[in-house]
């Protein structure tokens, strides 16, 4: 059985954020603490992590615009997605014959599932997360066409946005960089109005929205 | 095999046709229903935690497990047919209330002209205008017999809505084109948020007639004529592939199941996957003996009845009468045979995006909040001059936007889509973008259909369900008009940028496009060319009933719920009324 791997990371190297252990308590690190924190990893390798969370800081980079997929903690909720039933495929259709030679408006066709595709993509970019941005940027833009890189780019969307209970959008950054804020049980009061003016209440998650602990997909037995 | 006892009524599939006829049946008679529903059991208090878009609507929590079960597709009988793998341009439902509970809740009726389509069209336009290779029917009933059965549908899920045309009189405010309706609506409409607001003004000064969307989500709060309570629309923005919170949205489980639950006559069964209606072979006539199931514990049971109802979504419908072996397949090459003919699927994907220098508050709506115009629709506006006929609704409607699905548009003068440029962008957008979007009639054609596939199974290794299925010139030049059109729109609504869609080509299984898929199991005045009766009666087995949008013969541009609830209606009062004294062919 292969050895649990986990995710170092130093305070610095995150920008000073939450991030959330295995059992979803989040663990507060600051950028002056000289610290680091072992994160556990459900699917990816260390390896592996480090080289998906850099290409997907190129997709959704931190910038002067703002906080982006490192400060979201894109890489633990794509690691945990990867472990759950969506990275093995288990609501996909996934019997033979495949027979890929057919119009894309048909779908994907592959039998490979988001585990592997991921598995072979990261083999494939080995030292990518020690190249300068600017290589980086080029290698991207090489497999840019490839279904890895359409997984990895929509994968990294979801973990700016998704509820913080999935282990990205960590603190509600991406919520806070678009004004969305979050499940709000009511918007009754305020749907005609403000017509024109930015409406922007204090994002909330679920468990604040609803007071309850919903299970995601990923953690379900 | 296991034999249970004998039942009045079997209903496969625990949706809003199959629970209203639940409801009806068992309410109405003391006859003993069973509801055989495959998914698991749904409640409003499940949906309490449920407005995570990342579960219900990106996982799709709600929808049907396609490891078990899906269709394959190809465009043209030259093609090969390949298994749809993962969801994409519709949705179906999986549990206690189908794709009734993860709906938007939009109830528009259909035009009148649709019940008459082939004879209309005929008579207005000439053989030689219609377009080659199609397949429009009448439905055997007119706009005028099933306006009853609509305002029962009006009243079973209080619709909020305004009338545009109460007993032939044209109300302002309302939808102008619509069927003459005996009644208001049973509520008033929702309230109309920034971007829809900003849709009416424009569709006003552009000479339109705009109304609010028609809504099964209440506008407040309500006691339907079952004596079931709702209370009023939140506008929390999480309807469309989420049940709804406080059962503001009507659902098959908080509309109909309070009033089942009621009833010690009725009873559900989830977990319940119906492989065949089994035949009575022994008699002449032909009549269902009941139906055979793989229960959750995976033993084979069969379930006899008097009366059986197939009651579950298009595809399923007729791909139970399929495999049971029941009526003549449709073949395509030779045109002979009727099941699984008609396949049709509403255009729901050309329209505009356009960006506004204002920020819009997107995040607050309701699935169906929002400002419709009919100008276009049906046969309403002049096609002389036009390459194509009938049309459809252009909207703006607020449902609501979530951050996943909605983040990343950006101006053209933004070649990435990755990076800090697009990045910068995207948000700065984010809030300044809407769509306009195009609801359009698809017409039936000879060449669109289902039968069974020689090669995929499902996971008892039953045949799936092969579609054949694309777009005509008759869809692409009306998507094209439609676009121009939105395009007009948009600029007189102020935006600064406006992205038409791209025009339509091959019909394209990746994009959502809508859950309307229709056909399969068409009702009619003949068994030449139809499936059932205009009472949902199949025309060989008096006792089988198959209900829902497999009977629509062609698709209209309108959603489809509110007419499924309609044709039921008739159905259970004709099976009430007529056939219970005598069970014989209603027509």
């Amino acid at each position: 059985m292969q050895r649990r791997q986990f995710l170092v990371l130093s305070a610095a190297s995150i920008g000073g954020v939450l991030v959330y252990s295995l059992d979803r308590r989040a663990i507060r690190l600051s950028a002056q603490e000289n610290k680091s924190v072992r994160i556990p990893l459900r699917f990816f390798s260390q390896a592996e992590a480090l080289i998906a969370a850099a290409a997907a800081s190129r997709i959704f980079p931190s910038d002067d615009s703002g906080p982006g997929a490192r400060e979201a903690g894109v890489v633990i909720y794509i690691d945990r997605q990867l472990a759950g039933p969506w990275g093995r495929d288990l609501r996909r259709y996934t019997q033979g014959p495949f027979d890929e030679d057919v119009p894309p408006e048909l779908g994907y066709q592959g039998k490979a599932n988001p585990q592997e595709i991921y598995r072979r993509a990261l083999k494939d970019l080995k030292g990518f997360d020690k190249l300068s941005p600017v290589e980086q940027d080029a290698k991207l833009t090489q497999i840019e066409d490839s279904l890895f890189f359409e997984l990895l780019h929509r994968n990294t969307i979801e973990g700016m946005f998704c509820d913080p209970l999935h282990g990205g959008n960590v603190d509600m950054v991406g919520w806070q960089l678009i004004g969305f804020p979050g499940p709000r049980m009511s918007n009754y009061d305020d749907i005609d109005k403000h017509f024109g003016d930015a409406f922007r209440p204090k994002p909330i998650n679920l468990r604040q929205s609803t007071g309850s602990e919903p299970l995601p997909i990923e953690d379900e037995k | 095999m296991k034999t249970l006892p004998h039942v009045d009524v079997v209903i496969v599939g625990g949706g809003w046709s199959g629970l209203l006829m639940a409801k009806e049946l068992g309410s109405r008679t003391a006859l003993k229903v069973v509801v055989l529903e495959r998914g698991g059991p749904r409640k409003t208090e499940d949906y309490a935690s449920g407005m995570d878009e990342l579960d219900y609507a990106v996982r799709m929590r709600m929808m049907q497990d396609l490891s078990q079960e899906t269709v394959t597709l190809r465009h043209s009988v030259k093609d090969r047919a390949v298994p749809l793998r993962q969801h994409g341009s519709f949705l179906p439902g999986s549990g206690t209330g189908g794709a009734g509970e993860h709906w938007n809740g939009v109830v528009p009726r259909f035009q009148p002209d649709l019940f008459e389509l082939r004879s209309q069209m005929l008579a207005k336009y000439g053989a030689d205008r219609l377009p080659q290779d199609h397949a429009m029917r009448d439905w055997g009933i007119t706009y005028r017999e099933l306006e009853p059965y609509y305002t029962r549908a009006d009243l079973l899920l209080g619709s909020s809505g305004k009338a545009g045309n109460i007993r032939g009189k044209q109300m302002d405010g309302g939808n102008v084109f619509e069927g003459s309706r005996s009644a208001e609506y049973p509520n008033p409409p929702l309230k109309i948020p920034y971007f829809s607001a900003l849709f009416n003004d424009a569709a006003k000064s552009l000479g339109y007639h705009p109304y609010p969307s028609p809504a099964a989500t209440l506008s407040r709060a309500y006691v339907n004529p079952d004596g079931v309570a709702r209370g009023a629309c939140s506008f929390c923005g999480f309807c469309e592939r989420f049940g709804c919170m406080i059962g503001a949205k009507a659902q098959p489980t908080n509309t109909l199941l309070p009033v089942i639950q009621k009833h010690k006559n009725i009873s559900i069964r989830t977990g319940a996957w119906v492989r065949r209606v089994v035949p009575d072979s022994s008699q002449k006539d032909g009549r269902a003996r009941g139906v055979s199931y793989i229960d959750s514990t995976g033993e084979e049971i069969f379930q006899p009845a008097d009366l059986v109802l197939l009651c579950s979504w298009t595809m399923s419908n007729t791909k139970l009468l399929l495999l049971s072996g029941i009526g003549q397949p449709y073949d395509p090459v030779t045109g002979k045979g009727t099941l699984g003919s008609n396949l049709t699927h509403q255009i729901l994907w050309p329209g505009v995006t356009a960006f506004f220098e204002k920020p819009l508050n997107r995040f607050m709506g309701s699935g169906s909040a929002g400002v419709v115009i009919s100008d276009l629709d049906a046969d309403v506006f002049d096609h002389i001059n036009l390459p194509f006929l009938r049309g459809g609704t252009l909207s703006a409607m607020s449902f609501g936007h979530r951050p996943i699905a909605n983040f990343g548009g950006v101006p053209r003068s933004i070649q990435s889509y990755w990076g800090s440029e697009w990045k910068r962008a995207a948000i700065s957008y984010y809030d300044r973008t809407g769509r306009i979007g195009f609801a359009g009639e698809h017409l039936p054609y000879k060449t669109n259909c289902m039968d069974l596939d020689a090669t995929y199974k499902d996971r008892f290794g039953d045949p799936l369900l092969r579609l054949t299925l694309d777009w005509q010139d008759n869809e692409r030049r009306m998507a094209e008009f439609a676009v121009a059109k939105g395009t007009e729109l948009a600029h007189a609504m102020g935006a600064t940028e406006v992205h038409a869609s791209p025009p339509l080509r091959t019909y394209d299984a990746t994009q959502y496009q809508s859950t309307h898929v229709q056909g399969g199991a068409i009702m009619g005045s003949s068994p030449e060319y139809s499936v059932v009766n205009n009472y949902l009666q199949h025309w060989q087995m008096p006792n089988l009933f198959v209900v829902g949008a497999s009977s629509f013969p062609q698709n209209a541009s309108a959603n489809p719920t509110l007419t499924v609830l309609a044709v039921a209606y008739r159905a259970a009062d004709a099976i009430i009324d007529r056939y219970l004294k005598n069970p014989a062919p209603l027509a």
